[in-house]
């Protein structure tokens, strides 16, 4: 059970700036997600938390600077899946949800008993023994988005970052691969941020949205708060309908315009 | 599946070091001066056996860098050849035995290796910048064009550098054809602490050269330090090419063809690839030193004749498979 508090963070690339400074506490347990229009800032502060670009600001876990941690302390603290894993095809399931205890092994040394167990146990809570000798080049969409899930689980990181976990997944596999992460969060207290297009998806699963735009936060709050029709009218330049129904899901769908 | 994998990985060690040592016996028996007598003792030790020790150091380690380059540039195309390891060494080569081996016969460590490896190294970083530049959609090619670039040039410098240094052209191209076939202990002894210092250092990555396949930003998430891990195996890797290019001359496809067929047969986890490929890639340059004694007795077949001869349609083979795969 960690939390994650972002101070002023921001983020540069070639002196344009990506991300303006970014504050908001992430509870323990809490699942924020990041939308908005392609280019808004999402991925940076995603990358940014994960220490993969430069960044001015202060990004703590539990109320330590994540910058004073060396990469490996860094990695037990927060797992990353990026928009498009790189699954080698010719590794196997098992050896690749193994990378994710490397946080955990010494510069020369190799994974122990323990780190192999703990694989194992990763498999079977996510009903992927069957797969541990398969090659990943012969796996669906849907079960390398679970064994990538698998990978940050072995991590045993408290705050797990997801950049557009479902973007190339039919609505099944979204739905389940979100209900894993949801199931996830429940049982080991995950704090999550991810990053997400689709919004009703993105209202159904989150405790709390932030609407970014061009790299400045213009909205947060719960789904009912930020999906409103005209402020996505605004950011998106989409026209939607928003349709709240009685267990207070927030529907968005778009509007065609020539009927 | 544990179980499983570590039977079959057992299975392959052993293999390849028996035929390692099937490997070793042939290559002391076969020969033109016939088999092993008490009457050519003379010659088995000082011609047959530096001999084969040096293709064994020389195929063990143009292999282990050659599976090395392979995961820290994740790009299966690549080897100390065609990266211009190989060229870069030989410029390196050249400017000593332009210099001068008498001048510099008399300095208490020999310049050869240490000057191959400066070249070897100036001209893989030159490969990696350039092909990283023009290389930001991942493309294996790229980095096989930008080595093919670097190749040419540093050929072309040492063609001028020849040119300059007429009296030198017969040492250098039989320098750049190999020295296989003449080996002496000395060679063995002058390459051997480079290739250790090299070999031990590539084998204690073998587990990062794993991480590495998903890619630099997953690794770092991982907690590597991807650019140091980097810097470290080009470094150990173009010190033992360097060494072994030194006294072997230009060998090329020996570092492409071994690792595949290491990966073909035990998987393509890093942690058995490079180990095998160690032993394998020995194996092999000693199998393929054998028939350039007998071929045409007298006179020899340059080992580097014979590995392109076998390397050459393999790569071609690899290419397509390759292609068809993207």
């Amino acid at each position: 059970m960690s939390s994650l508090h972002l101070d002023a963070v921001s983020v540069t690339y070639d002196r344009r700036v990506a991300l303006a400074p970014f504050t908001s506490d992430v509870r323990s347990g809490e699942w924020l997600c990041l939308i908005g229009p392609n280019g808004a800032g999402k991925s940076s502060i995603l990358r940014a938390i994960a220490g993969l670009v430069p960044h001015d600001g202060v990004i703590a876990v539990d109320g330590a600077p994540l910058s004073i941690r060396s990469a490996r302390r860094r990695a037990t603290l927060v797992a990353y899946v990026p928009q498009s894993p790189v699954l080698p095809d010719d590794m196997t399931a098992f050896e690749y949800v193994l990378l994710g205890r490397s946080p955990y092994v010494s510069y020369f040394g190799h994974e122990s008993r323990h780190d192999r167990a703990m694989v194992q146990s990763v498999l079977e809570r996510l009903d992927l023994v069957s797969f541990a000798g398969r090659h990943l080049g012969t796996l669906s969409g849907g079960e390398r988005q679970r064994l990538v899930i698998a990978r940050a689980l072995a991590q045993e990181a408290p705050v797990l970052l997801l950049d557009e976990p479902t973007s190339a997944l039919d609505i099944g596999h979204q739905q389940q691969a979100l209900e894993l992460v949801d199931r996830l969060r429940r049982e080991h207290g995950l704090t999550v941020v991810s990053a997400m297009h689709d919004l009703t998806l993105a209202g159904l699963y989150a405790d709390r949205l932030a609407l970014l735009h061009e790299g400045h936060l213009v909205a947060m709050g719960d789904a009912a708060h930020v999906l409103r029709a005209e402020t996505l009218s605004e950011f998106y330049g989409a026209s939607v309908t928003v349709h709240q129904q009685d267990d207070g899901t927030v529907v968005v769908i778009p509007r065609r315009s020539l009927q | 599946m544990n179980v499983h994998d570590v039977t079959r990985r057992r299975w392959w060690t052993i293999a390849a070091v028996a035929a390692f040592f099937v490997a070793v016996i042939l290559g002391v028996m076969i020969g033109p001066a016939g088999r092993v007598s008490s009457a050519n003792w003379d010659i088995i030790w000082n011609v047959r056996m530096p001999r084969v020790a040096l293709a064994g150091i020389v195929g063990a380690m143009l292999s282990l860098a050659g599976a090395s380059y392979q995961g820290v540039f994740r790009n299966p195309l690549v080897d100390p050849y065609l990266l211009g390891v190989a060229a870069g060494a030989g410029l390196g080569a050249t400017i000593i035995f332009a210099i001068g081996r008498q001048a510099t016969s008399g300095w208490p460590v020999d310049p050869l290796p240490l000057v191959s490896f400066v070249g070897g190294l100036v001209a893989v970083m030159i490969t990696y910048l350039v092909g990283a530049a023009f290389g930001a959609s991942r493309s294996s090619v790229t980095l096989v064009l930008a080595g093919v670039a670097v190749v040419s040039l540093f050929t072309a410098i040492q063609t001028f550098v020849l040119q300059r240094n007429n009296d030198v052209i017969r040492e250098v191209y039989s320098w750049i054809l190999g020295r296989v076939s003449n080996a002496t202990w000395a060679d063995v002894r002058l390459v051997l602490p480079y290739v250790i210092v090299s070999s031990v250092v590539l084998l204690l990555h073998r587990r990062h050269l794993d991480l590495f396949r998903v890619g630099d930003d997953e690794a770092a998430s991982l907690g590597s330090d991807v650019a140091r891990i980097r810097i470290v195996v080009v470094i150990a890797a173009t010190m033992g090419t360097a060494a072994v290019v030194s006294v072997s001359g230009l060998i090329g496809f020996v570092g492409v063809i071994v690792p595949h067929a290491v990966r073909m047969l035990a998987g393509a986890s890093y942690r058995r690839v490079l180990p095998l490929s160690l032993i394998v890639g020995a194996t092999f340059l000693i199998l393929v030193d054998i028939p350039g004694r007998v071929l045409q007795d007298p006179a020899e077949t340059p080992i580097g004749v014979v590995t392109a001869f076998f390397g050459a349609p393999f790569f071609i083979v690899l290419l397509r498979s390759k292609k068809s795969m993207a």
